[in-house]
C-alpha cells in the first residue's frame, strides 16, 4: 500500500499540470507499482522457498524506507510534493434521486467507492464461479492435489501474489488521493494490517471482507465525528484514533481460531509432501 | 487379447540404489494385473515411470502396441492412464464434483458449469456402482468414499488403464470387499487395472495375472488361478514364508494389566466403552478383535492415556494409572504401537533417528545434563534399522514423512519392541506391511511374550488375531462379549460374537 500510495501521489504531482486525468493515471501507477513490488515477494516465496511471513515483514519494512528514499531523490524532501487535486467526488445522475440511498451513496461520493464495490463482486465471481477460481483455490488448499491434475502451482501462486499486490497498490493510491494531500511515511499508518484483519474477520469471503471493511471504516469514521456526539465527546480523541487498531486485535483474538482460511496458506509448496 | 501395456527392460537408478533392474511388465487388455513385491521392491517406481513421474534410464514403453515416451503425467493422462494414489490428493473443503473436474472443468461461457459436471459425475458413478454423492464435501465422507472419488477422477478423464497404488492399505475389510467388486465391474466395462499390492489374499481374490518384483528385479509373471499364495509369497520374499506363527504354549503368570468397570467416551461424546473389565497376564498375548468402531480404539486410548477414562480403574501391576500423564505411564513400563501411525506414532517432520528415541531421548546415553547426544541417537537408529530392516533413502537421517507407510510402521514397531515394555499395547502392528515383515514382527511379539511381558494385541485382521494370540477377547458395542482360547475357536465363532449375535461368558477371568 505504501508503494502504491507513493507511486500514485508522485505520478499525480508530476502530471497534474499537463492533464486533468493525472489522479487516475496516478491510481494506475499505484496498481502497477503494487504488482512490481509484490513480485519481490513472489520470487522469494515461490521460487526461493522463503518463509512468507518473514518475506512479507521484510517487504513491509523496505516499503517505508524505499518510498522515503525515492521522495528524497525526486522531491528533495522526505515526502512527495503536495498535489492540488486528488480524486474528485462525483454525483451519479438518476441514481441520486433514490430516496435515502441516493443521498448516502450517489451524491458527492468518490468514484473509487464504486470501484471497490465492483471489485468485491468481480472477485467473488472470479474465485467462486469460474474454472480459474476453482484452480486458484485448490492451489491454496491442497497444492499437491492441484499439481496432480496438471495445474501449474507456481504460476497460480504468482498470480495470487501479483493480484494482491495490484489490489494493495490500488488501495494505497486511493487512500492517498482521497484522504491526503501528499504521500508521507505515515500516510498509510498500518491500514494494510487492518486489511489483513478484515480478511480473517470476514472469513476469507469477499462479502465478508466487505462487511469487515465497513466495520473498520465505521470505527475510523467515529474518530472524526465523536466530538459531535454528546455522550462520546467527553472521551479523549486519542481513544478514537486507537479504536480501529484495538478492534483489530479484538477481532483477531475472537475469530482467530474459527476462521476458515485456505489450508496451505503461508506454506511453502513442496511437491513431495504427503 | 493383446497387451495394452508393455514396459520392456526398464532400468531406473536412484542415488545409491537401482530401483528397477531390467524389469519387463506386460499387461493384457481388460484384465486385472497384480504387481507384487515387498515394501521397497520397486513396484511404485515402475508405476511412476509408467505415469510419467520418473524417467527410466533404459527400456521402452508401448501402449496398445505403439512405442511412446511418457514425459509427464499429462502425457499419461492423454494416453488414457490414470493413477489412484495411495495418499489421496483431494481438496478437503471442495465438493466431490469440484475435486473431480479440477483441471478440466466444463464451462458455460466464462463460468463453471457445475450442474452438468454433477450430472456427468453421477452417471459415471452409477455406471460403475460407486454410489458417490457428487455434492458431498470431501471432509464429510469416509476414506472408502474418498478413494472412489479418486477413481472417479480417472474415469471422468476417460482413463482406460487404472493404476491402483496399494489401494486397500487404508480401508476397512468391508470397504476392501466393495473395492474388489468395483474393480471387477471396471474390467467388465472394458477397463484394464494394474494393482500394486503386497497382500496375497487380494491378488487371489481379483487378479488374473501377477508379476512379482524382488529388490528391483523381475522374478516372474504367473497366472493367479494356478498359483498358490505360498508360491507367490516365496517368489516375493525369496525364501519359504511361514504363514503360521511358530510359538509354544503360553505360561501366564501374574496379572500385569487390570481394567475394571471402565467407561470411555468416543469422539461423538457417547460412551464408546461401557463398564469394561479385562485382565492381561504376564507371559500371554490377549487378542482384542471386533468390527471397526466397536470401542477397541477408545479402550486402547484410555489405557495409553490418549483418551480420558470417565469412570473405572486401570492398574499396571498394582499401581493405578487411570489418570496419570502419558509420560508417567510409559515410565512405569507401558509400551504402545498406536493404530494411527501418523497421528500418534511419529513426528513426521523429524528424522528417523529422532523418531526412534521419542520416549527415551531424555535418558542416558541419548542425553546427559540436558544435552542430546547425537552420536548415541544415530547409533541407536543404525542398530534398529539393521535389526528391523527399515528401508529408507538416507538411513538414520531420513525425514519420517518421506518414508513409505510400511517402513514408517516398521520404525514404530522397532522403537517400541526395543524398549521391551512390561505391558505392551499393540494396535494394528502389521498394517501396510508385506508378508516377510509381518512374519518377523509376529515372531518378535511372541518373543516378548516368552520374556514374560503382558501383551494386548488389537487388530482388524482376524487371521493375525487367531495366529498370534493365546486368548481372544471380542468387543461389540463397547463391551467384551466373550473371551475364548485361541486354539479352541474359529473365524465363524469370532464373527458371530463380533456381530453381537453370540455371547460367550468368559471363564474365571472377569469378576
Amino acid at each position: 500500500m505504501m508503494v502504491g500510495a507513493f507511486s500514485a501521489a508522485t505520478v499525480t504531482v508530476l502530471l497534474e499540470d499537463s492533464t486533468a486525468l493525472a489522479p487516475w493515471l496516478g491510481l494506475a501507477a499505484g496498481l502497477v507499482a503494487g504488482i512490481v513490488f509484490s513480485l519481490l515477494h513472489a520470487v522469494a516465496s515461490v521460487n526461493m522457498n522463503a518463509d512468507q511471513t518473514i518475506s512479507g515483514t521484510a517487504l513491509n519494512i523496505l516499503a517505508g524506507g524505499l518510498t522515503v528514499y525515492l521522495c528524497q531523490i525526486i522531491f528533495r524532501q522526505q515526502r512527495t510534493r503536495s498535489f492540488s487535486n486528488g480524486i474528485q467526488k462525483v454525483t451519479v445522475p438518476l441514481l441520486e434521486k433514490i430516496p435515502v440511498l441516493g443521498r448516502m451513496l450517489f451524491i458527492e461520493n468518490y468514484p473509487t467507492f464504486f470501484l471497490a464495490i465492483f471489485l468485491v463482486f468481480f472477485t467473488w465471481i472470479l474465485v467462486y464461479k469460474t474454472p480459474f477460481g476453482l484452480r486458484l483455490r485448490s492451489c491454496g488448499e491442497h497444492p499437491q492435489a492441484a499439481a496432480s491434475m496438471g495445474i501449474n502451482v507456481a504460476w497460480m501462486r504468482y498470480f495470487g501474489v501479483m493480484a494482491s499486490g495490484a489490489l494493495a497498490g490500488l488501495a494505497g493510491g486511493i487512500m492517498v488521493l482521497t484522504a491526503d494531500i501528499q504521500y508521507t511515511l505515515v500516510s498509510i499508518h498500518g491500514t494494510g494490517f487492518i486489511a489483513l484483519a478484515s480478511l480473517v474477520f470476514g472469513k476469507w469471503n469477499p462479502f465478508g471482507v466487505l462487511g469487515a471493511g465497513l466495520f473498520f471504516g465505521f470505527s475510523t469514521a467515529l474518530s472524526f465525528y465523536a466530538k459531535d456526539i454528546t455522550f462520546l465527546a467527553s472521551l479523549p480523541g486519542e481513544f478514537f484514533y486507537a479504536l480501529p487498531y484495538v478492534l483489530t486485535i479484538v477481532a483477531l483474538v475472537v475469530f482467530a481460531g474459527k476462521s476458515v482460511g485456505p489450508k496451505a496458506a503461508g506454506q511453502i509448496y513442496d511437491s513431495g509432501r504427503r | 487379447m493383446g497387451y495394452i501395456i508393455e514396459m520392456l527392460n526398464i532400468t531406473k537408478d536412484f542415488p545409491g540404489i537401482r530401483a528397477n533392474d531390467n524389469v519387463t511388465l506386460q499387461v493384457e487388455e481388460r484384465s486385472i494385473h497384480a504387481l507384487l513385491g515387498e515394501n521397497g521392491a520397486g513396484k511404485s517406481t515402475l508405476m511412476s515411470i509408467l505415469f510419467g513421474l520418473y524417467k527410466a534410464e533404459q527400456g521402452s514403453i508401448r501402449i496398445r502396441g505403439k512405442e511412446v515416451s511418457i514425459e509427464d503425467p499429462n502425457v499419461a493422462t492423454s494416453l488414457g492412464i490414470g493413477m489412484v494414489h495411495q495418499h489421496f490428493k483431494l481438496v478437503q473443503n471442495f465438493t466431490v464434483t469440484e475435486n473431480i473436474i479440477l483441471g478440466s472443468e466444463p464451462r458455460k461461457g466464462i463460468l463453471l458449469d457445475t450442474k452438468s459436471a454433477e450430472k456427468k459425475v453421477e452417471s459415471i458413478s452409477k455406471l460403475y456402482g460407486l454410489a458417490v454423492d457428487p455434492r458431498a464435501k470431501i471432509e464429510d465422507i469416509s476414506v472408502g468414499m474418498q478413494q472412489r472419488v479418486e477413481i472417479l477422477k480417472m474415469l471422468y478423464r476417460d482413463a482406460e488403464i487404472l493404476i491402483f497404488d496399494e489401494p486397500t492399505a487404508v480401508l476397512t475389510p468391508q470397504e476392501i470387499h466393495e473395492l474388489m467388486q468395483i474393480m471387477r465391474r471396471l474390467v467388465e466395462e472394458g477397463k484394464t487395472i494394474v494393482l500394486i499390492t503386497h497382500k496375497l489374499k487380494e491378488i487371489k481374490a481379483v487378479a488374473d495375472r501377477c508379476t512379482v518384483l524382488r529388490r528391483g528385479r523381475c522374478v516372474g509373471t504367473v497366472p493367479v488361478s494356478s498359483t498358490t499364495e505360498e508360491q507367490m509369497a516365496e517368489m516375493m520374499v525369496g525364501r519359504e514364508v511361514n504363514f503360521h506363527v511358530g510359538k509354544g504354549t503360553a505360561v501366564p503368570k501374574d496379572v500385569l494389566l487390570r481394567i475394571s468397570d471402565l467407561d470411555v467416551k468416543n469422539s461423538k461424546g457417547l460412551l464408546g466403552v461401557k463398564k469394561l473389565s479385562l485382565e492381561v497376564r504376564a507371559g500371554e498375548i490377549l487378542g482384542l478383535c471386533g468390527i471397526d468402531g466397536n470401542g477397541q480404539t477408545e479402550l486402547i486410548q484410555a489405557i495409553t492415556g490418549l483418551a480420558k477414562a470417565e469412570a473405572g480403574h486401570i492398574f499396571l501391576r498394582d499401581k493405578e494409572i487411570t489418570n496419570l500423564p502419558i509420560k508417567e505411564r510409559l515410565d512405569l513400563g507401558l509400551g504402545h504401537i498406536p493404530e494411527d501411525r501418523h497421528r500418534h506414532g511419529l513426528v513426521l517432520d523429524f528424522n528417523l533417528d529422532e523418531n526412534l528415541v521419542l520416549h527415551n531421548y531424555i535418558q542416558k546415553p541419548f542425553a546427559s545434563w540436558g544435552v542430546l547426544n547425537k552420536k548415541a541417537i544415530k547409533d541407536n537408529a543404525v542398530r534398529l534399522i539393521e535389526e528391523f530392516d527399515v528401508r529408507s533413502g538416507q538411513g538414520a537421517a531420513t525425514p519420517a514423512r518421506s518414508m513409505s507407510g510400511g517402513n514408517q510402521q516398521k520404525a514404530i514397531v522397532a522403537r517400541e519392541i526395543d524398549r521391551s515394555p512390561d505391558v505392551f499395547i499393540v494396535a494394528q502392528p502389521t498394517r501396510g506391511l508385506d508378508v516377510g515383515a509381518i512374519e518377523y514382527i509376529h515372531k518378535r511379539i511372541v518373543a516378548e511374550r516368552d520374556k514374560g511381558k503382558a501383551i494386548l494385541l488389537a487388530s482388524l485382521e482376524l487371521d493375525e488375531i487367531m495366529d498370534v494370540s493365546d486368548r481372544i477377547a471380542v468387543m461389540h458395542g463397547g463391551e467384551i462379549v466373550g473371551i475364548v482360547q485361541a486354539e479352541q475357536t474359529d473365524e465363524n465363532e469370532l464373527g458371530l460374537m463380533m456381530s453381537g449375535s453370540v455371547r460367550k461368558t468368559p471363564m474365571g477371568d472377569q469378576a
